[in-house]
């Protein structure tokens, strides 16, 4: 029996952080207290340890150790505290998986209509996977996925069917 | 399938990605609109053959609404701009001319 | 003749492994073929040339083609869930231990009783149905439609559910590129030396399309052209992938196959791709098209390219005696072939002469070759026996009789237009080759204007696009019927939709009758209405129609094209959107827990919510009732995780929010809550929930369960396309929260129990108020707010402790009976009440002055989203419909739905109404039915009874009534 195109696991100890703000105004203050740069539209910064990634042209999610949440969304609060700004913390609305493999990327393209050679080594494209919604990124040998808790188990099943052995992408 | 590029990201998305609204650049009527005037906005759309403007979301995306001005016909898609705006602007009024000359706008809502 | 072995010939056939045989079994007899064997090939080598019964006349049938427009060789395929009707035998593979089942024949293939609709033949002629059963109307819908639907439909649906798995898959590519032969490689080596992602997709499992079987040299020529573009990295070569359907934009459909009829793989059947191509090259080819002569559909009678395709990739000898009949060169090459493989060979050639290279080669190999000739009849029942020759000329007076057990016939060659025609590419008509081919100056447009598809090869009507591998040919001359001046009898006989049974005649007859659009005669006759949607019919029957209305072809214009190409399964579309995975299943944090607990589900839009918990033997009635009497007698917990909850933010906040609800938002204190209403623009009741105001510039929405997403869409829409001034952020955090409701007057008991920094006391925490601290350990914000008109408190902790916390609850209230409760009892509760619920008391088409919650507009506002319309004079009218209560007169619980008769009758001669019932239950806790209902001037009429008559006949009685029946005074909410 061939091998799965990719190992599908869920992640935990995670914490999100939805950063609504003027980005041209408070991308400085934010980018001070997140430890990130701002990244570019349709873009993800990383340090390793946090990610800050481009979620509309007013919103942005920064990634991090569930640990970190609390003092990070005060440090956000405070930064942004003479600003129009909406800070919230959806660490646990939130699903994510890791999707990893040598055709981590075949498995992405079973689920969701992006263009994945057009997604860059920092891009962070939402999307849809099968029918819930969904945003990904890279991260070493495969794909980072988020979608919405209640769908997890959803989520779970369209890509561990899509990662079925044998089913690889590549013309036969 | 219909493929739009959204104006915030720059993507290419396909129409399952995206949340149509309607007609675009409708003025809304409020209160102390007529009983006429509130018909028009809320029920007499327009149905057009060729040059049409219309309203989506990035709903699988960014969530941004924006417009699109397209043609019903041949669904050439002329341009897609920001929502926020009571009129398009120049660059799609122009991309709409290169193919349509004879193209009338009709900014009747806009100020 | 007789039809006589060897079928399979010593030598050739391309594509055959002859050192693997391959057994099968068709209609229980176990037959071998060959590794690399079609269906079609593998019962031809056995001799079987019967391979179906037409669907009107059950007349015999064999194959008449080799490939996708095979309109005859059509068999119900592998067993039980497995099953599929009409999978062409030309098209499928052959794989060990096949099985097939024979179609539209009953009892057997060969005696079938339904044949006797071909004597029946002069009684059924196009139109038939429509003529015979129109009147009398109702005979139609009772009597005659069910008995001919019953023997109508081709194959047999499978009754089991599909056990395979299907997937689909999305790519983009510069070029698409549709059919691996000559002209599509030769295309896909130009569009990859330019760059960008090439993509070639082939529909068979064999690249090259015709050319091998066509030129000598031809297998070569495709294996340099395939070995440079493997040497590409730009380019993607995928075979058994059949481009379906071309859609707006360059969407592309195409399915592969990947492991039909072969489960044993393990992996996923079939693949639909979905792909957006910037270019599509259509390189489809062309499909031959037959000859109009009598009896052109006897077993036997094939098309010329199908017998050579036969005799060279299969080396299967479809007869020993082959006529070739022809009005163009290309057939010639049959004969060669033919000759070649030592079978008998004589060429009809409808043309007066014939002098290219290819009838010179024929006539070089001493065949026979006769000019200005045509068949003016075959003879044969179940086999080609032989044929009767006549000048094409002539009204088809015998010249002549050939032995025979094979016609071949070709009457030119149709491009294959449908990708270029589903998107809206047009057609031209040309005359020389008598073709409808791609209109290279209307190509279907992309969203940039420009063409985004162009047809190369065959395909686009170059017939002879192998270049340097080509002969010199003569031209090809239109016969749309052989002989050209054949009387009635003949015409009669004269197949054009093989699978669907219509001849010359029929439409003849539709002309007659004054069926001048092509689109009209196909729907009267059913030409290429059946599975091969007339790949070889339409032009024929075009070019008849076009002959009996005595206009051009081009006027009387093409039918359209739509997709898919070839019939594609259900299975596929759906992929893996089945079962489990039917559509997303939304669970709450708890969702494991109420699973453990014998949860009863209610499934609201994608979510699952608790209906109730039954018990040891309670049904589903016991348990809600059960759970209400706990609730209103000591404390329940709700799951309320799925309420929809949006935070709302920032310096207009409050402006906005005056404007999504009806009521005042910015006038509510922080730390308070309001019970809100949200309409449409429209006026009409949308959605309802309690907003909590959280700071200053903050405020919390809550939604219905069901919409959540849908009011957050709502919101974002009035703030980026109206007021994109306002200074106004929202954020969906619905699913961020277990939201947990504990109901009961022992609700506070048992929070004090749980250790704490909340004070829940009525001073520090009254109705309609909520505050923030540790519960258990927990991060919590409680709501004092109230749906069951018990004290009650809805505590929101993060999801992740969602568990952990109703666990604790459980555990405290042990000794008071605590009592998980479900949806059900929530609704009947809220009932008693009073409570509006949602799509209950609402339909679309309900403003809240009709539900008496005038109360919760505000007077003061200006505007609000719906204000307008609400003043329309239909929405002020007093004869609105308005809520009310309804007592039952006899202890029966009025149906939900059920509706109030009045005096009289409306134009359509039915009973008038006066109102309907909204929410019926029996409550336990008045141990009596109630409902509310909207009624005409409702509110005016309390203690009037109305009738409702049910289906069954008795009528059911109820009074009018206040619509809160328990608690009006809400001293228990308050308490
Ligand atoms: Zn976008």
């Amino acid at each position: 029996m061939a091998e799965a195109l990719a190992t599908v696991a869920r992640l935990d100890g995670l914490g999100m952080i939805t950063i609504r703000a003027d980005l041209s105004r408070s991308g400085d203050a934010i980018a001070e207290a997140a430890g990130l740069a701002i990244p570019d539209a349709t873009r993800i910064s990383t340090d390793g340890s946090r990610s800050l990634g481009w979620m509309s042209p007013d919103e942005l999610l920064l990634i991090l150790p569930a640990q970190e949440t609390p003092d990070a969304i005060a440090a956000l609060e405070q930064a942004l505290a003479a600003e129009h700004a909406l800070i919230a913390d959806v660490s646990d609305a939130r699903a994510v998986f890791e999707v990893i493999g040598d055709h981590a990327s075949d498995v992405i393209a079973k689920l969701s209509p992006a263009h994945l050679d057009a997604l860059p080594q920092d891009g962070l494209r939402r999307s849809r996977a099968a029918q819930t919604a969904a945003a990904f990124w890279r991260v070493d040998g495969g794909f980072r996925l988020i979608g919405f808790r209640s769908t997890a188990d959803y989520l779970d099943l369209v890509l561990q069917s899509a990662a079925c052995p044998g089913s690889g992408l590549a013309p036969r | 399938m219909l493929i739009l590029t959204c104006p915030y990201c720059g993507l290419d998305a396909e129409e399952t990605e995206l949340h149509p609204g309607g007609e675009a650049h409708l003025k809304r009527v409020g209160p102390e609109g007529s009983d006429e005037e509130f018909e028009d906005y809320m029920f007499a759309r327009k149905n057009a053959k060729g040059v049409h403007f219309e309203r989506w979301r990035h709903a699988y995306g960014c969530g941004k609404w924006f417009l699109a001005a397209r043609d019903t016909v041949t669904l050439q898609v002329y341009g897609t701009y920001r929502a926020q705006t009571h009129a398009p602007p120049q660059d799609i009024v122009d991309a709409i001319r290169k193919v349509r000359p004879d193209w009338q706008p009709d900014w009747s809502h806009a100020e | 003749m007789t039809h006589t072995p060897p079928f399979r010939l010593a030598r050739g056939g391309r594509l055959i492994d002859r050192a693997f045989q391959i057994p099968f079994r068709f209609d229980g007899r176990y037959l071998r073929g060959l590794r690399g064997d079609t269906l079609a090939s593998a019962m031809l080598a056995s001799g079987q040339m019967l391979m179906g019964r037409s669907f009107k006349y059950h007349r015999p049938r064999g194959p008449v083609a080799s490939g996708a427009e095979e309109p005859n060789a059509l068999f119900g395929l592998g067993q039980g869930g497995r099953f599929e009707p009409n999978q062409r035998a030309t098209t499928t593979a052959l794989v060990p231990g096949m099985i097939l089942r024979s179609q539209n024949c009953w009892p057997s293939l060969d005696a079938d009783i339904g044949a006797v609709n071909n004597w029946l033949s002069p009684m059924l002629p196009a139109g038939f149905y429509y003529k015979t059963f129109i009147h009398p109307r109702p005979f139609w819908k009772h009597l005659f439609e069910p008995i001919i639907r019953r023997s109508a439909g081709l194959g047999r649906a499978p009754t089991d559910p599909d056990p395979d798995r299907y997937e689909q898959a999305y790519a983009l590519y510069d070029t698409v590129v549709v059919g691996g032969g000559i002209a599509g490689l030769t295309a896909a080596r130009e569009a990859a030396e330019k760059g960008g992602k090439v993509l070639v997709l082939e529909q068979n499992p064999v690249w090259g399309g015709r050319t091998p079987v066509d030129h000598k040299a031809g297998e070569a020529t495709i294996q340099a052209l395939l070995d440079d573009l493997r040497g590409r990295a730009n380019v993607t070569l995928r075979r058994n992938t059949m481009a379906t359907g071309l859609y707006d934009h360059g969407y592309l459909l195409a399915r592969e196959a990947l492991a039909d009829h072969d489960p044993n793989q393990g992996i996923p059947r079939q693949r639909l791709w979905r792909i957006r191509a910037g270019h599509i090259v259509t390189a489809t080819g062309a499909l031959e098209r037959p000859l109009a002569f009598a009896c052109n559909d006897v077993p036997g009678v094939m098309l010329a390219s199908a017998v050579r395709d036969f005799i060279v990739d299969y080396g299967v000898a479809p007869g020993q005696r082959i006529v070739v009949v022809t009005n163009n060169d290309d057939a010639y090459r049959t004969a060669l072939i033919a000759q070649e493989a030592r079978l008998d060979v004589t060429v009809l050639d409808a043309r007066d002469s014939a002098d290219g290279d290819l009838p010179q080669a024929a006539r070089a190999q001493n065949i026979t070759v006769l000019t200005g000739s045509a068949i003016a009849k075959v003879t044969g029942g179940r086999h080609v026996e032989s044929v009767a020759v006549c000048d094409q000329k002539g009204e088809g007076k015998h010249t002549g009789t050939i032995d025979c057990d094979v016609v071949a016939m070709s009457g030119g060659w149709s491009p294959i237009v449908h990708l270029y025609s589903h998107c809206g590419g047009k057609l031209l008509w040309d005359e020389a080759q008598a073709m409808f081919r791609p209109d290279p100056d209307r190509p279907p447009l992309g969203a940039d204007g420009r063409g985004n598809v162009t047809a190369t090869g065959a395909a686009s009507g170059d017939l002879r696009c192998a270049g340097d591998l080509e002969r010199a040919e003569g031209a090809t001359m239109p016969v749309w019927c052989m002989p050209a001046n054949a009387p009635y009898k003949l015409r009669a006989k004269m197949w054009l939709d093989y699978q669907n049974d219509v001849k010359v005649t029929d439409v003849l007859l539709a002309a007659r009758e004054g069926y001048a659009s092509v689109e009209h005669t196909k729907r009267y006759t059913t030409l290429g209405m059946a599975t091969d949607q007339g790949k070889v019919s339409n032009i024929n029957g075009l070019a008849i129609l076009s002959d009996a209305l005595n206009q051009p072809i081009p006027q009387t214009g093409t039918t359209t094209f739509r997709p898919p190409y070839t019939p594609l399964t259900l299975a596929t579309i759906a992929a893996d959107a089945r079962g489990e995975a039917f559509q997303p299943l939304r669970k709450t944090p708890l969702h494991a827990w109420h699973e453990r607990h014998g949860v009863s589900w209610e499934p609201v839009g994608q979510w699952r919510r608790p209906y109730c918990y039954p018990r040891g033997d309670e049904d589903r009635h016991a348990a809600v009732n059960r759970e209400i009497l706990a609730v209103r007698n000591s404390v329940g917990t709700l799951d309320a995780s799925t309420l929809g909850k949006i935070l709302v933010k920032g310096p207009d906040a409050g402006k906005f929010l005056d404007m999504m609800y009806t009521n005042m938002m910015s006038s509510l204190p922080v730390g308070k809550c309001r019970y809100g209403l949200m309409c449409s623009e429209n006026g009409f009741l949308m959605d309802d929930g309690v907003v909590a105001r959280l700071t200053e510039d903050t405020w919390l929405c809550h939604t219905t369960t069901g919409g959540a997403d849908r009011i957050h869409g709502h919101m974002e829409d009035w703030l980026q396309c109206e007021w994109w001034d306002w200074q106004v952020y929202t954020a969906n955090v619905t699913e961020q929260y277990a939201q947990i409701a504990v109901a009961g007057p022992k609700a506070r008991d048992l929070l004090e129990r749980l250790p704490g920094s909340i004070d829940l006391s009525q001073q520090a925490l009254p109705f309609m108020q909520w505050v923030e601290g540790d519960i258990a350990g927990m991060p919590a914000r409680i709501y004092r707010i109230s749906f069951s008109g018990e004290l009650s408190y809805e505590i929101a902790v993060p999801a992740g402790r969602g568990l952990e916390l109703w666990e604790r609850l459980q555990e405290a209230g042990r000794d008071l009976g605590i009592t998980p409760y479900g949806t059900e009892a929530m609704h009947v509760m809220r009932a008693e009440k009073g409570f509006i619920m949602i799509g209950d008391e609402t339909d679309g088409t309900i403003i809240p002055q009709d539900l008496g919650l005038g109360w919760a507009i505000s007077k003061k506002k200006s505007d609000y989203i719906g204000k307008r319309a609400q003043s329309r004079s239909h929405m002020k009218d007093g004869a609105r419909w308005q809520l009310v209560g309804l007592e039952s007169l006899d202890d029966r619980v009025i149906p939900d739905g059920a509706l109030a008769v009045d005096e009289g009758t409306n134009p359509n001669g039915q009973r008038k109404t006066q109102g309907r019932v909204t929410s019926s239950y029996h409550s336990p806790t008045l141990g009596r039915p109630i409902a509310m209902a909207l009624v005409r001037h409702g509110t005016g009429r309390m203690g009037q009874v109305l009738e409702f008559p049910l289906p069954s006949g008795e009528v059911l009685k109820g009074r009018i009534c206040d619509p809160v029946f328990y608690d009006k005074e809400g001293a228990r909410l308050n308490g």
